[in-house]
């Protein structure tokens, strides 16, 4: 195992390799002491704990981005967009609009010669010589009001010159193939990507493992087929939006709606670097958003609202996009062609894995490069493959930007590779879920990048989703002109982070002892503000609800990289544990220092610092943590406790041979589960029912169950609904037909499964906080291929593309006869 | 553009106000009464955020004109505490209901209407009740719990 565990941190005090200051028999404490009773494993962690912020929620306190008042002075911004795929700009006149009352600027490509991006700088912050996507922001008109800029807007005229649009994957890669990105050589990009100059090729990870030619050889059965993913979008309820203010003094402050303040405070400065603004002087604000699911991670629209303001200066600038923009102009989930082939034996293990995956990466890859490679180090799946060659390809299409959207790729994959699983089982006379069992992942296998895979109770998943959902046992449905299938699936997924993304927290005290700790993990609704207050009240004894988890702001919170990839539970919450143990050790030291007492005896128990030898004693943070402890000459010793505390994977790195993978430790370790559903189809109208939907997670440790349980019931519906329903629909010029909730629909209060269970299994993750590992993405990976399954367990018809709309059964079922 | 001057009455306090005719009723109390619960998601009443209760119903408030609005009683979730929906909002706070929490004061609001109307709903009633009101996070189960508690408890 290549994986280091915490620990080490606590080795100062009583309480080494523990969790809280408090001791427990066995731990190796001198001897004499009358040891107290050991306290309960835990006093918040595992407990199902209320929000921190849910009564904010309930009473409308809690404030969104377009929430924040801005006064008389604020000003307003509306964008031209692109109503072309790909086509050059010829000209672009904005000598009418500027003369509308109550324009106070416009802005063009002309104004910003820097390009931007996460992983690849490739995109420009307004188009300067061409557009590749419709809707894509050509110019902006800033306004005294929005109504006057929406309508100035239009009088901005833009000249093009189209060029062919460049809309499917497959053929962008075609030799002759117009080019989207000629100058793509020359774009920064990070060291594990490999663009191809000259191509639509943005990226192309290959992974190698073993000796596929001989997997196949020793294969019993070869399966090849292709299967295709569509593009969705991820529809938070709250749009997008940025306020940007450049103030007199030079400073930038941009309040977003964003899972990434501190990737975002990098982004701006690197983008408005010709201002020569300095990273402490720009400043970004992330008050509660309205839901994330990865379109609100990196950078994208806000780069407007920050770029805008330097136009304007002593003005806040607000741009909002509109649900239709939050559509096609943020990011999306990037579409994906997948040819698979696999190998496997009589027995039903499998021997060789090749899987081949071309990505619709859409007009900018900058960040959904990196969901490309993600996919490329882990289309395996949660399975032990000895011969493995994964291609996993990035294309440049005329299509709106893909991007991170909750599974991180990891649903694309798994929908191929889950339905090619269950055709082999039945080939092979094999129970699909044995065939599981046998080829099941387990902690210390070898990956297909040679590095090891992490503790994991993968198995225990596979055996108690499959008993939750009834697997081998058939139900009848009442009405005989319906039918009903099971499928139960496997799923896994690991953060794709850079190899040197760091968490960070501050912890102060107050003078009654609460606490607030500062974070820039942000809170899209998972709970990581709750759970980060269990973590320190853990430590420090201090009940939750008497601790304020601060929302980002670059100025006073410390260092995040970003909320994605269900590593925050994991990272910051390992940083908010590091610096309530420093709280805790300053607290120790100072009681030593002061009362003389020993520091090995000492422990926190409610709100207090307790000592083993003086069962009498027990002095109370509020009296001490602020004002200090006043010694016999009446001066006064201490003052305000405050604990930091940093985590980064030390043990990540993302570089290694570029042909096959191998060498790095790209993934800090892997959830696992498995997940089952049972389906009732209409025969008629195709239309499909979920009974029930179960789903057993690893997630190390439930540091607050009920939070958990709420990642099931929403991601699982929000998968179900990217195979039932959610269908993106493009022209064929590339122009997004369906960008509103009326025609792109999302689930309602009364699409929900009849019952969900969710299941929660604890294999500890050593390095996690208390054992914790993420969860949030998980939950919504299984949905697509376990409801393929089941329609084909139901009907025995298997669709390869999804959706798998009512419309697409029934028109399979006609084929069928 | 010729202003209207309109009377609202917005969680009981009587107010006047200037209005444009084209100003939908959301942006009015969002942007000159401040009530800064009532969100805007879709301005097309798709999503059920803006939802606020005029004249005791639950409507879109970006399908209405300000204009249109004159005269009205208008409750949305800042004013529900006076109205006996503090239970309901506690139901649902206990439950950990809500996530982002971005549709809650629309969720809410029709719960509200919902419980007034109804106060012994069964789960399919709840569920119709909201709808029209969309969230993406939760699943809705833990809200329909709540709202479920709160007609048990509250009453």
């Amino acid at each position: 195992m290549s994986h280091r565990t915490l620990g080490k941190e606590e080795t100062r005090g009583n309480g080494a390799g523990k969790d809280a200051g408090t001791p427990r028999s066995g731990d190796g404490l001198s001897g004499g002491h009358p040891l107290p009773p050991p306290p309960p494993a835990h006093r918040y962690i595992g407990k199902s704990v209320l929000r921190t912020d849910g009564w904010e929620k309930v009473t409308g306190a809690a404030k969104f981005v377009d929430d924040i008042e801005f006064g008389p002075s604020l000003l307003h911004a509306y964008v031209v967009e692109s109503p072309y795929a790909h086509a050059e700009i010829v000209r672009v006149d904005t000598a009418e609009a500027e003369k509308v009352p109550g324009v106070v600027k416009v802005v063009t490509g002309r104004d910003f010669t820097q390009k931007f991006g996460l992983y690849m700088k490739d995109r420009y912050i307004f188009a300067r010589d061409r557009v590749r996507f419709v809707g894509e922001q050509v110019a902006a008109v800033i306004a005294c009001d929005p109504k006057t800029a929406m309508r100035a807007a239009k009088l901005v005229k833009v000249e093009y010159k189209e060029l062919p649009p460049v809309l499917d994957p497959v053929k962008a890669l075609d030799k002759k193939s117009v080019l989207l990105h000629p100058e793509l050589g020359e774009y920064p990009h990070v060291p594990w990507f490999f663009p191809k100059a000259g191509t639509n090729v943005a990226h192309w990870r290959k992974t190698r493992k073993g000796d596929v030619e001989k997997g196949f050889k020793e294969a019993d059965l070869i399966l090849e087929d292709t299967y295709t993913v569509p593009r969705y979008a991820h529809c938070a309820i709250e749009v997008h939006g940025a306020v940007g203010l450049y103030d007199a003094a030079g400073r930038l402050t941009v309040w977003t709606a964003s899972q990434s303040p501190f990737t975002q405070r990098h982004g701006f400065a690197q983008a408005l670097a010709p201002l020569g603004i300095s990273h402490k002087d720009v400043r970004v604000v992330t008050p509660y958003i309205g839901g994330g699911f990865g379109g609100k991670a990196g950078v994208s629209m806000e780069i407007i609202g920050a770029a805008l303001a330097t136009t304007v200066q002593g003005h806040p600038v607000k741009v909002m996009w509109s649900r239709a923009q939050e559509f096609y102009n943020t990011y999306q989930r990037q579409g994906v062609v997948a040819k698979l082939k696999l190998g496997v034996r009589k027995d039903g293990t499998i021997t060789a894995l090749e899987h081949t995956l071309y990505w619709d990466a859409g007009a900018y890859v900058e960040y959904g490069a990196n969901v490309v490679n993600a996919v490329g180090l882990s289309a395996t799946g949660p399975y032990r493959v000895d011969n493995v060659k994964i291609d996993s390809v990035c294309v440049y299409t005329n299509l709106p930007p893909g991007g991170p959207y909750r599974g991180f790729g990891y649903s694309e994959f798994g929908f191929g590779l889950e339905s090619h699983i269950n055709r082999m089982a039945a080939e092979l006379k094999i129970d699909p879920v044995d065939f599981r069992r046998r080829n099941a992942i387990k902690g210390g296998d070898t990956l297909c990048y040679g590095a090891h895979m992490n503790p994991c109770g993968l198995d225990e998943a596979i055996e108690k989703a499959a008993k939750e959902i009834g697997w081998g046992k058939k139900t009848k449905p009442k009405d005989p002109r319906k039918a009903r299938g099971k499928g139960v699936v496997c799923f896994w997924k690991a953060p794709a982070m850079p190899p040197n993304a760091s968490s960070s927290a501050f912890l102060k005290f107050n003078e009654d002892g609460s606490l607030n700790v500062l974070i820039s993990g942000m809170d899209m609704g998972q709970g990581l503000l709750t759970i980060c207050a269990q973590i320190a009240a853990e430590i420090l004894s201090v009940p939750p609800a008497k601790i304020r988890v601060e929302t980002p702001d670059t100025d006073r919170n410390p260092y995040e990289w970003q909320t994605v990839g269900s590593h925050v539970t994991w990272g910051c919450g390992n940083a908010v544990k590091k610096a309530a143990i420093d709280a805790r050790e300053q607290i120790f030291d100072l009681v030593q220092r002061t009362l003389n007492l020993e520091r090995d005896t000492l422990y926190l128990e409610d709100e207090k610092v307790k000592c083993r030898t003086q069962p009498d004693f027990g002095l109370a943070f509020k009296d001490f943590v602020i004002a200090g402890i006043e010694a016999e000459d009446h001066t006064f010793k201490g003052g305000p406790v405050m604990g930091r505390g940093m985590f980064m994977p030390e043990f990540t790195s993302a570089i290694s041979d570029p042909e096959t993978s191998q060498g790095g430790h790209p993934n800090v370790h892997y959830t696992t589960g498995a997940a089952g559903v049972e389906i009732e189809i209409d025969r008629e109208t195709g239309k499909v029912k979920v009974l029930k939907a179960v789903l057993a997670v690893d997630l190390g440790k439930a540091i607050n169950p009920d939070l958990c349980r709420s990642q099931v019931t929403g991601g699982l519906l929000q998968g179900l609904a990217t195979v039932l329903y959610e269908d993106m629909r493009f022209s064929e010029k590339g122009k997004l037909l369906n960008a509103n909730f009326s025609d792109y629909k999302i689930p309602t209060a009364l699409d929900v499964p009849d019952e969900i269970v969710p299941i929660l299994i604890e294999v500890a993750q050593p390095d996690g906080p208390f054992g914790a590992r993420g969860v949030g993405e998980h939950t919504m990976i299984p949905a697509a291929s376990m409801i393929a399954n089941a329609v084909e367990d139901a009907l025995g018809i298997r669709i390869k593309s999804m959706p798998i709309t009512a419309e697409k059964i029934a028109l399979a079922l006609k084929k069928a006869g | 553009m010729k202003k209207h001057t309109i009377s609202l009455k917005v969680n009981g306090v009587a107010r006047t106000l200037e209005v444009e005719p084209s100003d939908l009723l959301n942006e009015v109390l969002r942007d000159k009464v401040g009530t800064k619960s009532v969100k805007v998601g879709c301005d097309r009443g798709d999503c059920g955020t803006c939802t606020v209760l005029l004249n005791g119903r639950a409507v879109r408030s970006c399908l209405v004109l300000a204009a249109e609005a004159d005269g009205s009683d208008i409750l949305t979730l800042e004013g529900i505490s006076k109205e006996g929906g503090a239970a309901l909002q506690k139901a649902l706070h206990k439950r950990n209901s809500f996530q982002c929490g971005f549709c809650a004061p629309g969720m809410i609001l029709s719960a509200h209407e919902l419980l007034r109307k109804n106060p012994h709903p069964t789960d399919a009633d709840i569920r119709e009740a909201i709808a029209g009101n969309l969230c993406r996070c939760t699943g809705y189960t833990p809200i329909v719990e709540g709202i479920a508690d709160a007609a048990k408890g509250g009453k």
